[in-house]
């Protein structure tokens, strides 16, 4: 079948199966390959990519739902080759190891940060519940996602964690 | 003003931000281009004969290109046991189980796909016979050789590191206290987020090029081209980026091989991706032991006797997992000064998943049955179980230690490192906290769990002492490039390579290139495992960066016309100079452009390591509903010298989510007839944010002599300290209700039962241990 | 981890929906955020050969008031709900519920309709709607009807929708400012319910306690004629027929059903 839809601004149309999975359309088709595949039970978040400006697992997607829509993938992040603030602040309070659950929590985050510009601790820890990492302890990816906040917010207000 | 010991930020990590890691899930190498795709049909039962194999449905199946069994690699040679003199040689493999399965995931049969999508459908459709034989779960069952799995081996039995039979009957003789207890450290899943995966292709002179994520692409080689047989120069393998390994990712696997195999028998590349599902029944296992400890000593809390006994469930085919008991043992005593100790191990088999290592491997559960039984001496005399530890700790020395298990331990200030956590933790506050809660009879209690530990890095193997090589190169336009034995897999060697070098040649991080994990470009290495990486990889690039200096100090001379002697490397400007004539020099870089300006080096240091430290935790426990809540870590990780703070934290983090995830909720769970339970992430709860805090991580800097960093490994220490830490806070933290133990990991169910069955017992005799020993022990708590 | 392979038609509307079901038959099955139905065929438990994607049915989606009550259009997402200020002061104990399911990705695609209709006995919804005496809208060949929260969840994963039926709102009472209590029991945030109770107006529910969610009706009859919540709560495992499993034997759930009730009971909202 026949899909269009829009994945990190630019405009496609591709034949696909109908069973093919979103996450799978977007590395194998477009080649972009920075969401990964860590499960099968829509646990583990690796492949989180925004549709729509929300987070979604495309593990859980099908291409064909997501079509007319609006995709964006951690590819599509930066702008002009400058990090986003979130990627920034990923690399400023070392959130990533293996980097392999990494493209899915900033996304992740990044939709976070969209719902709740705020954030406390607890708030942050929720809101990548659906996000898992067996490298940091989350400890750094919490940093990250309140460094990001705060400097969202202006303030200079300092991260203890 | 030296970098080392500064924050370096990840030279990595811009390109894993933005474009992502290339696993081997995304390679697009031209050498692949038209790869086809390979499924595994895996064994649904524990234990069985194989009848029929018709794959007819399957062949005809979409893009199906061929489907294989045992029969067809009856030409490649058994897989031994690894120390195949050690371990029962008779317990050999083949790549895909012939005759026989041994386990749930057990791979039976290979399917190859045009298109990644038809695999699924087509290993649905193979049709295997099995005729089911006991299965063997239990390790007293597997022990008894009542159901044997390997006809040839007689027995179950793998390894055993000394017997019952060496015990001492008299060994606690004298004590005025003793307590026994048995108890599991259980079966984990190393869980890393990458699954396993391989891509193989074969060129027109029979050379096998394999991309596998590994945790060292020689020692994958190695096995590679043993379980092929071939010639190791026969073989080529590339580790794409890693996305994590946790130790369950050395060497090669059956599958890794049947990708291979299939990618010669059809002439094309073949690629393979495991599923998650796949992943927990198959990639090995960690941990896995169950000990029966002794512990004896005066009721002033002097420690005088400590034994132990390991069991070891090695599942289905002896890997790793099976020879852990020996630096268990090694480390059984840890960092206290015990008179009296002794230790054995049996390793057996099982029809479960085969053990492999995991994060410490042998040394965390060292370190938890020794925790464990010192809380719980500590709860049989009364005392203060932080006092107790501090009684019995070994003094520090600056001088390598021998114990008694043969570990000569390199230096240690282990009191240092408890005083130290106490202090971070405000210990005497939180008991002040936790008497207020059990005054007023809270439902949420508090507990405060210790534990110090010590640890063994870096060691040699059967192969040698313990080294790592380097390769050093600067280049005419300033950049330099390093190789190195290590195979990092998120540990963030590129950057602190690079520092070291930096440090000795001038040349900026951010110029530095450095390289593993390709055996025609680096044939020699020890990759990355065992907390070795460091103080023998770090080391070797130190050492050749040292040498470089040397050899560029002769081109230096001639260019200058000047004698070696005379000139000085001045770092900050990467130049030799005259000494007094500054502008008589000569850039570093300046030397390699007539000739190549490389040294490749061996580090090889004096022996492995110890690391030591102490953790903290605190958890609360809701004792109407059992769920344990675990609020703080606090922990002291001496590894010597620090090069990276950014890195070393991290690494402290990872380890010491994983271990406390153990005592709180992983398990590999199987049913009496070996089904696994557990084989999803919504049935293994790996440990996700919501039930972590944030950890406080207190500095402690003891350096070591084996090597002029002064560093010891770091990677595992955090999960060596946390298991036990958590594990005696939960139970602390209801150890006033009369419960002593609970067993790991600690599920709301378990709390609550041990909580009602603590309460239905009559009065304790013994004073119940709720205060330091400066107060009055409490008064026994009534059922 | 792929599905098996299947057909894609979209709906425009509900009746489109219900002529689809019709013409397809029972090898069809609805596809609305796919939260339930995707991991189920990814995992191979569920194959339809045809899937009818109703997320963008206009007439499915909406919350809106009529007289006593909130109509929420089958298509709503959880993320929805939880954040939706209508229903957070009409049904609060609705938008909480919503606001545990899975984790946000989960929310921002699973819908109301799709978890009622999945009727997972440890779900939120289920609950929260049992607990709101709630009712469901069923449309099918032969028109449309109304079944009760009560009378909706008939068994193991199992409703009263008929074949060729779309479920095609949810109706909940309005009561703004009653108080209501919800307790969820996890190991870890994301996770079903291990026990699960919604208390709101007399009425108490309880999630994975029985294979569907259930009233605990012996606890709401002592409450009713005066019992204390700790009285009441003695009486809430009455009834139940809770699973076993690896996080909980029968006795244990039984033992949190009866605190998780005395929590809702007496930490209302």
């Amino acid at each position: 079948m026949q899909v269009k839809l829009t994945v990190n601004g630019e405009q496609r149309s591709d034949d696909i199966e109908p069973r093919l999975l979103l996450a799978h359309y977007l590395r194998e088709v477009c080649g972009l390959r920075a969401a990964n595949i860590g499960c099968d039970t829509t646990s583990c978040g690796a492949c989180t990519v925004m549709l729509n400006g929300e987070s979604v697992k495309s593990c859980t997607v099908l291409t064909a739902q997501a079509a007319g829509q609006d995709v964006v993938t951690a590819e599509g992040l930066a702008t002009d080759g400058e990090l986003h603030p979130v990627q920034q602040a990923f690399r400023k309070e070392h959130g990533l190891q293996c980097g392999f659950c990494t493209p899915g929590m900033v996304m992740a985050a990044v939709s976070l940060l969209k719902e709740i510009p705020n954030p406390t601790e607890d708030q942050v820890r929720e809101g990548l519940e659906g996000n898992l990492c067996r490298c940091t302890g989350y400890h750094n990816i919490v940093r990250a996602v309140l460094a990001a906040a705060a400097q969202s917010a202006g303030s200079q207000a300092e991260v203890t964690a | 003003m030296s970098i080392l010991g500064t924050r370096v930020l990840r030279t990595e990590d811009p390109r894993f931000l933005t474009t992502g890691g290339v696993y081997t899930e995304d390679l697009t190498d031209d050498r692949l281009a038209g790869a086809c795709h390979v499924f595994f049909v895996r064994s649904p039962v524990a234990h069985a004969r194989i009848g029929r194999i018709d794959a007819s449905a399957a062949l005809a199946a979409p893009g199906v290109l061929a489907v294989y069994t045992a029969a067809d690699l009856a030409d490649l040679p058994s897989i031994e046991p690894i120390m195949a003199g050690l371990l029962n040689a008779k317990m050999t493999r083949r790549p895909l189980a012939a005759g026989k399965v041994r386990f749930v995931g057990e791979p039976v049969a290979v399917v190859v796909t045009e298109d990644s999508y038809q695999g699924e459908d087509a290993v649905e459709l193979v049709d295997v016979d099995y005729d089911p034989l006991p299965p063997v779960v239990d390790l007293d069952n597997a022990l008894s050789d009542e159901v044997i799995l390997f006809e040839d081996a007689g027995t179950n039995t793998v390894v055993e590191f000394g017997n019952a039979s060496g015990l001492k009957p008299d060994l606690f003789d004298g004590c005025d206290v003793v307590v026994k207890r048995t108890f599991a450290n259980q079966r984990v899943a190393p869980a890393p987020m990458e699954s396993r995966a391989a891509a193989a292709v074969w060129d027109a002179d029979g050379r096998l090029t394999s991309w596998i994520p590994n945790q060292g692409a020689q020692s994958s080689r190695d096995d590679l081209a043993k379980m092929l047989g071939l010639e190791a120069s026969q073989v080529r393998v590339i580790t794409p980026d890693v996305g994590g390994a946790f130790g369950a990712k050395f060497g090669a696997d059956p599958e890794h091989v049947v990708v291979a195999w299939v990618a010669r028998q059809l002439g094309r590349p073949a690629r393979w991706t495991e599923t998650r599902f796949e992943n927990l029944i198959s990639m090995t296992h960690g941990r896995g032991q169950r000990h029966a400890i002794t512990i004896g000593g005066s009721r002033d809390g002097d420690v005088q006797a400590y034994r132990l006994e390991i069991v070891q469930d090695g599942g289905a085919y002896p890997r790793i997992g099976a020879v852990l008991p020996y630096l268990t043992i090694m480390m059984a005593t840890g960092p206290y000064s015990i008179p009296n100790a002794e230790a054995i191990g049996t390793s057996v088999a099982t029809t479960t998943t085969p053990v492999g290592a995991y994060r410490g491997a042998g040394r965390p559960e060292a370190t938890a049955a020794l925790e464990r039984a010192f809380d719980l001496f500590a709860a049989e005399i009364g005392k203060d179980p932080a006092e107790v530890r501090r009684r019995n700790l070994l003094p520090p020395f600056t001088e390598p230690h021998q114990t008694a298990f043969g570990a000569l331990y390199d230096t240690g200030d282990y009191a240092a490192a408890l005083d130290k956590a106490l202090e971070a933790a405000g210990y005497d506050d939180l008991r002040a906290d936790q008497a207020i809660r059990r005054q007023s009879g809270d439902v949420v209690q508090l507990g405060i769990g210790v534990a110090c530990y010590v640890e063994i890095t870096g060691g040699g193997d059967e192969s040698g002492p313990p080294q790592e090589n380097a390769t050093v190169e600067v280049h005419p336009d300033r950049t330099a490039t390093i190789l190195t034995g290590t195979s990092p897999h998120g540990q963030g060697h590129s950057t602190a390579w690079a520092m070291i070098a930096s440090e000795e040649l001038g040349i900026p991080v951010e110029n530095f290139t450095v390289k593993w994990g390709d055996t025609d470009l680096i044939p020699v290495g020890g990759g990355t495992g065992g907390s070795r990486s460091l103080q023998q990889g770090g080391a070797a690039v130190q050492q050749a960066s040292r040498e470089l200096i040397d050899v560029a100090r002769e081109r230096a001379a001639a260019a200058l016309e000047a004698s070696a002697g005379d000139l000085r490397f001045d770092v900050s400007r990467s130049a030799f100079a005259v000494a007094g004539d500054p502008d008589a020099s000569v850039a570093l870089a300046d030397l390699a452009k007539d000739e190549r300006l490389f040294v490749h080096s061996i580090f090889t240091a004096p022996g492995a390591t110890f690391p030591f430290g102490t953790h903290v935790a605190v958890a609360e426990v809701d004792t109407d509903t059992g769920k344990a809540m675990l609020r703080r870590v606090i922990t002291v990780d001496d590894a010597g010298v620090v090069l990276n703070p950014l890195l070393a934290e991290g690494q402290r983090h990872g380890g010491i989510a994983q271990g406390a995830a153990q005592a709180l909720l992983e398990e590999v769970v199987y049913d009496a007839d070996g089904n696994p339970l557990t084989a999803s992430f919504a049935d293994y709860p790996i440990v996700s944010a919501t039930e972590l805090p944030s950890f406080e991580l207190a500095s402690m800097e003891t350096p070591t002599s084996y090597n002029p960093l002064g560093v010891k490994g770091i990677g595992e220490a955090g999960t060596i300290g946390s298991t036990p830490a958590v594990q005696n806070a939960i139970i602390d933290a209801v150890a006033h209700l009369g419960v002593r133990h609970i067993e790991m990991p600690t599920t709301p169910m378990r709390i609550w039962r041990s909580i009602a069955a603590a309460r239905s017992q009559p009065t304790q005799s013994q004073p119940t241990q709720s205060q330091p020993t400066q107060s009055q022990p409490a008064e026994p708590e009534s059922a | 981890m792929i599905p098996a392979a299947f057909e894609y038609v979209a709906a425009d509307s509900a009746a489109d929906a219900v002529d689809l079901l019709a013409r397809h038959g029972e090898d069809a099955k609805l596809l609305a955020g796919g939260h339930s139905l995707l991991p189920m065929m990814k995992l191979r438990l569920a194959a339809p050969t045809v899937l009818i994607d109703i997320a963008r049915a206009r007439d499915l989606s909406g919350i809106s008031v009529d007289g006593g009550e909130l109509v929420i259009g089958a298509t709503t997402r959880h993320a929805d709900l939880a954040t939706s200020e209508l229903v957070k002061t009409e049904a609060p104990l609705l938008a909480h519920a919503a606001s545990l399911v899975g984790d946000p990705q989960i929310r921002h695609r699973g819908t109301i309709g799709g978890s009622l209709a999945h009727a997972d006995p440890a779900a939120d919804l289920p609950m929260a709607l049992v607990a709101l005496g709630g009712s469901v809208e069923l449309t099918g060949p032969a028109g449309s009807r109304r079944v009760a929260a009560d009378d909706f969840f008939i068994g193991f994963f199992e409703t009263a929708l008929a074949d060729g039926e779309l479920l095609f709102a949810v109706r909940v009472p309005r009561r703004p400012g009653v108080p209501w209590g919800y307790q969820k029991f996890v190991r870890r945030a994301n996770d079903w319910a291990i026990v699960g109770a919604a208390a709101i107006d007399g009425r108490i529910a309880l999630a994975n306690m029985a294979s569907v969610p259930m009233r605990a009706r012996t606890a709401e009859a002592a409450l009713a004629t005066g019992a204390s919540p700790a009285e009441a709560a003695e009486l809430a495992a009455d009834g139940t027929s809770p699973s076993e499993d690896i996080h909980a034997d029968r006795e244990f759930r039984q033992h949190l059903a009866r605190v998780l009730v005395r929590r809702a009971l007496e930490h209302l909202s």
